[in-house]
């Protein structure tokens, strides 16, 4: 072999392996999150994490009751506001949609799903905060809401148009009229993707801390109603963080593991036993 | 048929509510209705967002010009609102993530694309995309408390002492700065590169590849020099795509780049970036001209990443949708 | 000529030239050539398999120096599969077997080093393959990673006037490949092919996708190849088969049916199934 060959099969072998080795990096930061997060979070996990309100500062013994129950209904508002947005949007484009306004609509609807999400929290706090002059989860809930518009709105539009003609057709040899179809016949076939979506986008913005910020705010107590800041994990979880005591600390690291785990396994069930995924999910 | 006297004429009665409701005579066309209505929502919240950014910030926009972009003072208390350190440290620390993310998604995707059995490809794509979904607070977690001691302790010393001749390694080093931000970011948007950049590669037409081995190229040489090239454009595309989401990226980076606007050259130095500013600042400034500079930083995000994104989507695209090229007949 | 081989003289297209070299072609195939001429490869009862399936069943065959062997056969033969072993192209594909020996200038191709087997042994592929690159830049991959020592300008003129295009393209070196017509991309491509002088040519349905006056053009080019070249064509046209080769193999079902000189297989083939075949009773 001449002395050529051999440098340019050493060379092809190094790249081959570099390339390896950049795919096995970047798979490894999970697991080391992952495992740390695990170690450092599940020793303060305890049923008094889970029901009890943060304790006076400095003291030991609080837990993140609030926090929680917070994030639980701010979901439940970005659902409640974005998800029939989203879906009745995707059904537009799928099935009404005109060409100038389909086009208009989907570039809106990336436009938005990539603004950074603390805009975001400056267009609630505009809308939503100052006229109220005070914080509230509703803000948070919008949102949250308005962020999970683009991702169920685009997702639903994909699988129902991938619903197979045959399917419409059928349909409507039967004396169906176009909304009947779609209602009856569409949307069940895509219904799982459709759940997944929402299911994704949901999870998504659990996670989200930014536009929250000065919407929602935080709340050492418990909030009543929907018109009072709130505590929230992931806001918990920085203010935390970043603030002077041990135990604060701890306690990050506790929520810390709670929040991705809900995250993660949402993502891996979803995923797998529901979703043909779309590659719109990830951007 | 017999005509009453004061029956009203069709004309008269074209808009009243009875006759709308009879014009929309189908189900369908109700149907069609509240999906357009729905759809018209979004389309409403995103003219509105643009035009509150545009309105609310126009006291500090009227008030500093476009001094304010090349302004190095931040001084609430005075009055004095410069956008420059928050720009410098936005793009300083976005780039270090690039440096260290290109190279690492890039060469993960060939591994995937060209390399891997198609089963650990599609396994090691959904660990990526699971990363994806990782809350950016739990990133500044990690950062905060693994990542800042490890640098502060090893990684900053080390480089000192190596490339201490260089303006970006010198200076004091506490862990915090925009080399950590950097690096943070990195780990961020890797995912965001590996995966676009895998599909991009794999839309290469396998021809092109068999083409290359004929002609005795090894794996390697089919891969860099014809298959890579093809899929040139996605590529910046997915690397457009990353910048645009460092930029944005709030939570992990404030925990960890030291929240002062300072301008710097060393990587040690801590800094700020436009997104942390916002976070840290905003639910306490004081005054109209506080708010309306901030708001004005945050339109000048929202403008940087929107053009970002459409031109990454546009590159990435235009790469699926033709493969390795048409081929006229 | 007799009533089995009604194909001469039908040549449509280009007919003189056609005519002309079917004459040739069946000149060279009435000298007893196989037996004089030294083989430049040699395939001994290879046995091929896709994962399960048992593609090439005991295939053997001789490939003649300076000769053109055609491999013909209805859809799924096997007689591409056939060609790709010739090079090893077959290793770019998982769960592929090969047994048995095949032999360039007597030694066994396993035991070359693949990427020195494919500069000696090359290949143009059914559909025209140029990279995304110019002209000049297809003609000079190949002498650009095999480390060419001489003026890449000349070596690139000289494959171009080879493959018959330095003509066509002399002031466009540097315009995309992807501006000339299919006949010429494919020329491109064999020039391609021949700038690192390979010994062996294989060239698999190379006119499939062209149209008549295009595939007179090559099938000219091929035979004025011959005297530096040992060209091995896959066809699924026998009339192409009959035009150009020397000798030709018949392979039915993963199995090598007949071999011979192409005029003795076109006038008198020995088996029944080649007869139904080239007659066109099946196929």
């Amino acid at each position: 072999m001449s002395a050529r060959l051999i440098w340019r099969k050493t060379l092809n072998v190094t790249m081959l392996s570099l390339t390896g080795l950049c795919a096995l990096l970047t798979v490894s930061v999970l697991f080391s999150i992952l495992g740390y997060l695990i170690w450092n979070g599940g020793k303060d996990l305890s049923w008094n994490f889970f029901t009890r309100l943060p304790a006076p500062v400095g003291e030991a013994g609080g837990g993140m009751a609030n926090a929680i129950v917070g994030s639980l209904k701010l979901l439940l508002l970005a659902a409640l506001f974005g998800v029939p947005i989203g879906l009745l949007g995707g059904v537009y484009l799928a099935e009404f949609g005109g060409r100038t306004v389909s086009f208009l609509v989907r570039y809106t609807a990336d436009l938005l799903n990539g603004v950074p999400s603390i805009v975001i929290g400056i267009f609630a706090y505009a809308l939503v905060v100052m006229p109220m002059h005070h914080f509230s989860t509703l803000a948070g809930g919008f949102a949250l809401g308005i962020m999970v518009i683009p991702t169920v709105l685009r997702n639903t539009e994909s699988f129902l148009r991938d619903v197979p003609s045959p399917l419409r057709e059928g349909s409507f040899a039967l004396g169906a009229n176009k909304w009947k179809m779609v209602a009856t016949v569409v949307l069940p076939a895509a219904s799982r993707g459709i759940l997944t979506g929402a299911l994704l986008a949901l999870a998504r913005v659990a996670g989200e801390t930014a536009p929250l910020l000065f919407t929602a705010f935080g709340n050492r107590y418990w909030s009543p109603g929907w018109m009072q800041p709130t505590s929230s994990l992931p806001v918990i979880i920085y203010t935390y963080a970043t603030g002077p005591y041990e135990d604060w600390h701890r306690q990050a690291w506790a929520a810390g593991l709670v929040l991705l785990g809900l995250v993660l396994v949402t993502n891996i069930l979803v995923r797998t036993f529901l979703s043909r995924g779309t590659s719109f999910e990830r951007s | 048929m017999a005509t009453t006297p004061n029956a009203a004429t069709p004309a008269d009665l074209a808009w009243s509510p009875r006759a709308l409701l009879r014009r929309i005579r189908s189900a369908d066309e109700i149907a069609h209705l509240i999906t357009l209505i729905a759809a018209a929502t979004l389309l409403l919240i995103t003219v509105l967002l643009v035009y509150q950014l545009w309105v609310l910030s126009a006291e500090a926009r009227t008030k500093f010009g476009w001094s304010f972009f090349v302004t190095k003072t931040w001084d609430p208390v005075a009055g004095q609102f410069g956008a420059l350190p928050f720009i410098y440290g936005t793009l300083v620390s976005s780039a270090v993530a690039l440096l260290l993310a290109v190279p690492l998604g890039v060469g993960g995707a060939i591994f995937l694309a060209e390399l891997a059995s198609p089963d650990l490809s599609t396994s090691l794509t959904f660990v990526s995309d699971l990363l994806a979904a990782v809350p950016s607070v739990i990133y500044g977690l990690l950062g905060v408390f693994l990542l800042v001691p490890i640098m502060r302790t090893t990684i900053q010393p080390a480089l000192k002492k190596t490339l201490g001749f260089l303006p970006f390694f010198q200076g004091p080093a506490y862990g915090i700065g925009f080399l950590t931000a950097g690096i943070v970011l990195a780990i961020m948007i890797v995912p965001f590169v590996l995966s676009v950049s895998r599909e991009v590669l794999l839309a290469v037409a396998r021809d092109q590849r068999e083409a290359a081995l004929a002609l005795g190229a090894t794996k390697w040489e089919s891969t860099w020099k014809v298959v890579v090239p093809a899929a040139r454009i996605g590529i910046f595309g997915s690397v457009f795509l990353a910048l645009a989401r460092a930029l944005g990226e709030t939570m992990a980076v404030t925990m960890v780049i030291g929240n002062n606007p300072k301008i710097a050259a060393s990587l040690f130095s801590p800094g700020y970036s436009i997104a942390a500013v916002l976070a840290n600042e905003f639910s306490e400034a004081t005054g109209n001209l506080y708010l309306s500079a901030l708001i004005e930083l945050g339109l000048v995000l929202f403008l940087l990443t929107f053009v970002l994104n459409g031109l990454a989507r546009l590159l990435i695209v235009v790469t699926t949708a033709r493969g390795s090229g048409a081929l006229p007949t | 000529m007799n009533a089995a081989f009604p194909l001469m003289g039908n040549s449509g297209g280009a007919a003189s030239t056609a005519s002309s070299r079917s004459r040739v072609g069946t000149e060279g195939s009435t000298s007893p050539a196989p037996v004089t001429s030294p083989l430049r490869m040699k395939v001994t009862k290879i046995n091929f398999y896709y994962g399960k399936n048992h593609a090439l069943h005991n295939v053997s065959l001789d490939v003649a120096t300076n000769r053109v062997t055609a491999l013909i056969g209805p859809s799924g033969c096997g007689k591409s599969t056939l060609l790709r072993t010739l090079n090893r192209m077959h290793e770019t594909l998982r769960h592929t077997r090969l047994e048995g020996e095949i032999a360039l200038d007597g030694e066994n191709i396993q035991s070359l080093d693949v990427t020195k087997l494919r500069r000696l042994v090359g290949m143009v592929f059914q559909k025209p393959n140029p990279f995304p690159k110019s002209i000049y830049e297809n003609v000079a991959y190949g002498l650009r990673i095999n480390g060419y020592q001489g003026r890449l300008d000349d070596a690139v003129e000289k494959s171009l006037r080879r493959a018959a295009l330095w003509d066509e393209v002399k002031d466009k070196l540097h315009k995309s490949a992807y501006a000339l017509s299919g006949g010429q991309q494919q020329r491109l491509c064999i020039a391609r092919a021949l700038a690192v002088d390979p010994e062996v040519l294989l060239l698999d349905e190379p006119c499939s996708a062209l149209d008549p006056v295009n595939t007179a053009k090559i099938e000219e080019l091929l035979f004025e190849l011959k005297p530096s070249c040992t060209l091995v064509i896959v066809t699924h046209n026998m009339q192409q088969a009959a035009r150009v080769s020397d000798s030709t193999a018949f392979m039915l079902n993963g199995d090598l049916i007949e071999f011979s000189p192409t005029g003795q297989m076109f006038t008198t083939p020995s088996d029944p199934r080649t007869e139904a075949y080239i007659t066109g009773r099946f196929g």
